[in-house]
């Protein structure tokens, strides 16, 4: 490029610019270790899987992470190492993460249901730790179940139902059906998006539950079956879209192109708001995706992104405090300095409120992103970004750390 | 690119019918005229048009994902990092045909070229490496492991150092060309993509592109001495991210590319102050000065379009469709 000019920058000025000197790069020999807590629970297989679904999604995203700020820890003096903390059952995994505790481990990544992150939180010795939650969407854990020891690095169930609602908004299509499942998940996310259209005044024109057994699918002729179905399921209700809440993948790939009148799905099947997804390849994107699947010979999953977030996290927080202290790192976590670059544009940071990463929210079908929410227009006194989810005078959450 | 001394030193004399009249020759002297080369990575191509007149001269075709563009230092050629054919190519401006293929190693985004024009430091963005390739003899002559996702690249103008940023690092590497070792690593805001030298080689300009910042390294201590952050009331914050710097010849001013704000900053080089703010296409990339540093060329991403900047007048005159998804820009005769 161009050859440029330059400037004897004056001593006022130098001074002046003292001030924003960056932290300087660490002393060389440190290590940071985190502990990566996850129950070994059997894959659950969805009714439409033409592939098993990996048995190592969150984990592998926590690899890459780690190889990742290993590189950047060449040029900082800093090591870090992934250690693994993993039981079929419970009690031990509590067990474990007690001793690891009594051990003096402060920086933990969990890959647990939101019960037993609960149970976790409350360990004796567990309130200096922090425990980066990678995987779990629970409300809850954001609201009245919220511990002053946890930061979420997914998005919640209501940010991801705020992100679908301003997507419909902005397109006018305020008008939709809702069909729920049985499990205990899909009540949580139908919750969510009552919540969120009420939010956005969209308007539920049905609001139904799924009870049909799915495994109908699998007999010869039985997609006959399944479409009379659906037609049942949906007729006598004129919307716009069809949200469907089957977080396991029950039935709600079966839905699309079967109902009594032609309109897309949306929710946990169709068109998805997800934290991350594969046809995403904005922002530089493309550079993450194909470094994982270089890495883990898939592509990542949101699972993943929330574990590699976790750890990208602490990285950034050893990297910029220049120290392996765990007790500056959660400070600096938890602090308004921290942000960390998430490949969706915007720097990411946590909500002081409730712990929670605010993020963008992707808008993909299985094979095209469709949109990134927060949608235009969608605006916030202090951070678009929080236009997602619960807002600081909305929370419940009331725990302080 | 060497300026015109003729035209530089004109300007300070008044403003004679005579003078006038020899600068007009001058400026249509087929020597004062320039082409303007800009790298499309959706489409493949480089579009070249007529500096003058601002026509499309020629579309080449190239390899895939065209990104990174540098001139040669004889003026004569075109290096084009190709990110996804993972190579560098090399166009011939006379003939407007791609000559010869160069190794880059895998996934080339950008490059620079020392100031004796033999030596390329290309960023592997894709393996966390800088590799050096000897230009004459067409290899790569070393590796330099740098942070995740090089990108930006500049060469110190006395040739000894070079600075590589990268992205997920969030650092700027300086690199001693003698020993090929980084020698320092300064933290930066996030996603810095871009680097350039002060003339004086004093100070190094560094934009953060998801941090929307751009710091001001000293040469001598390594030290961030400023940042400069951007604000636009009227645009997201999160939009706000710096790209492309061009700096301008007398050292006075930087004109920092914001990407989707859609806007170049225009910045004082001595207080750091902004200026004041220009709009242009949709997410600006990089730019280039015209020889005679009165226009910046930039490249708008997801306009597909080049916006002309008045740099006197601070003002954007004219915006020119390019292909799909312009990238950078280069001046050449």
């Amino acid at each position: 490029m161009r050859g440029c000019g330059g400037n004897p920058g004056s001593l006022v000025h130098l001074a002046f610019a003292a001030l924003f000197l960056l932290p300087t790069i660490a002393q060389a020999g440190q290590t940071i270790t985190i502990d990566y807590v996850t129950l070994n629970t059997p894959l659950h297989i969805p009714s439409a899987a033409l592939e098993a679904p990996p048995s190592d999604t969150g984990l592998r995203g926590a690899d890459l992470a780690i190889a990742d700020t290993n590189t950047t820890g060449r040029f900082t003096g800093q090591t870090y190492v992934l250690h693994m903390i993993t039981e079929h059952d419970q009690s031990a995994l509590v067990r474990d993460f007690a001793q690891a505790l009594a051990g003096g481990q402060r920086l933990f990544v969990t890959d647990v249901p939101a019960s037993l992150l609960l149970t976790l939180a409350d360990t004796k010795g567990a309130s200096s730790a922090i425990l980066l939650d990678a995987t779990s969407e629970d409300d809850r854990l954001r609201g009245p179940d919220c511990r002053a020891n946890s930061l979420h690095l997914l998005p919640s169930r209501a940010m991801l139902a705020d992100g679908l609602m301003q997507y419909l908004v902005s397109k006018g299509w305020t008008r939709i059906m809702l069909l729920t499942g049985r499990d205990p998940e899909d009540a949580l996310y139908a919750a969510a998006i009552r919540h969120a259209a009420d939010k956005f005044q969209i308007s539920i024109e049905a609001d139904r539950p799924w009870s049909f057994n799915p495994a109908a699918q699998q007999a010869d002729t039985g997609h006959y079956q399944v479409n009379d179905e659906v037609v049942k399921a949906t007729q006598g209700v004129s919307y716009d879209v069809l949200v469907v809440a089957d977080e396991a993948g029950n039935f709600g790939d079966q839905i699309a192109y079967r109902t009594a009148s032609p309109r897309p799905v949306a929710g946990t099947q169709g068109l998805v708001p997800s934290a991350w997804a594969q046809p995403m390849d904005e922002y530089a994107s493309t550079q993450l995706q194909l470094r994982f699947h270089r890495m883990a010979g898939r592509w990542m999953t949101s699972r993943d992104y929330g574990a590699w977030l976790a750890v990208r996290s602490v990285g950034e927080a050893a990297t910029r405090t220049a120290s392996a202290d765990p007790s500056r790192i959660i400070a600096y976590l938890r602090g308004p300095s921290f942000t960390v670059a998430g490949y969706k544009g915007p720097e990411l940071s946590f909500r002081a409120w409730d712990g929670q990463l605010r993020q963008p929210i992707l808008l993909a079908d299985s094979n095209s992103l469709v949109s990134i929410s927060p949608q235009p227009g969608f605006l916030h006194q202090t951070n678009d970004l929080d236009s997602l989810g619960t807002d600081a005078p909305e929370t419940t959450c009331h725990a302080t750390p | 690119m060497p300026r015109n001394p003729i035209v530089k030193s004109s300007l300070v004399l008044s403003f004679k019918k005579e003078l006038l009249f020899f600068l007009v020759l001058l400026w249509l002297h087929p020597a004062f005229a320039y082409r303007i080369f800009v790298s499309n990575e959706k489409d493949n191509t480089i579009t070249v048009l007529d500096g003058a007149s601002l026509k499309i001269l020629q579309t080449v075709p190239v390899g895939a994902r065209p990104r990174g563009i540098v001139l040669s230092q004889d003026g004569k050629s075109l290096y084009i990092c190709t990110s996804d054919a993972d190579h560098i190519e090399v166009l011939d401006l006379a003939s407007l045909t791609v000559t010869r293929i160069l190794p880059s190693n895998p996934d080339p985004e950008f490059m620079a070229l020392s100031h004796d024009g033999k030596t390329l430091y290309i960023a592997n963005e894709d393996n966390s490496q800088v590799s050096v390739l000897d230009v004459a003899g067409g290899r790569i002559t070393s590796e330099i492991p740098v942070g995740v996702e090089p990108e930006g690249m500049a060469v110190s103008p006395d040739d000894k150092t070079v600075v590589c940023t990268s992205e997920t690092t969030s650092m700027a590497h300086f690199i001693d060309v003698a020993t090929h070792t980084v020698i320092a690593s300064v933290l930066v805001g996030s996603r810095p993509r871009f680097a350039v030298f002060t003339k004086d080689g004093s100070k190094v300009w560094v934009s953060s592109e998801v941090a929307g910042t751009v710091a001001i390294i000293d040469t001598a201590t390594h030290k961030a001495l400023h940042t400069i952050t951007f604000n636009l009331p009227e645009v997201p914050t999160a939009s706000i991210q710096a790209v492309g710097i061009n700096l301008t010849d007398d050292g006075k001013t930087a004109f920092v590319d914001l990407g989707p704000a859609n806007r170049v900053a225009v910045i004082d080089a001595n207080t750091y102050a902004v200026k004041t703010y220009l709009l242009v296409g949709q997410r600006v990339w990089h730019g280039d000065f015209s020889p005679d540093e009165k226009y910046l060329y930039v490249a708008n991403g997801i306009s597909n379009d080049m916006s002309v900047i008045d740099v006197q007048d601070l003002e954007v005159t004219q915006s020119v469709p390019v292909g799909q998804s312009p990238w950078g820009v280069v001046i050449a005769p």
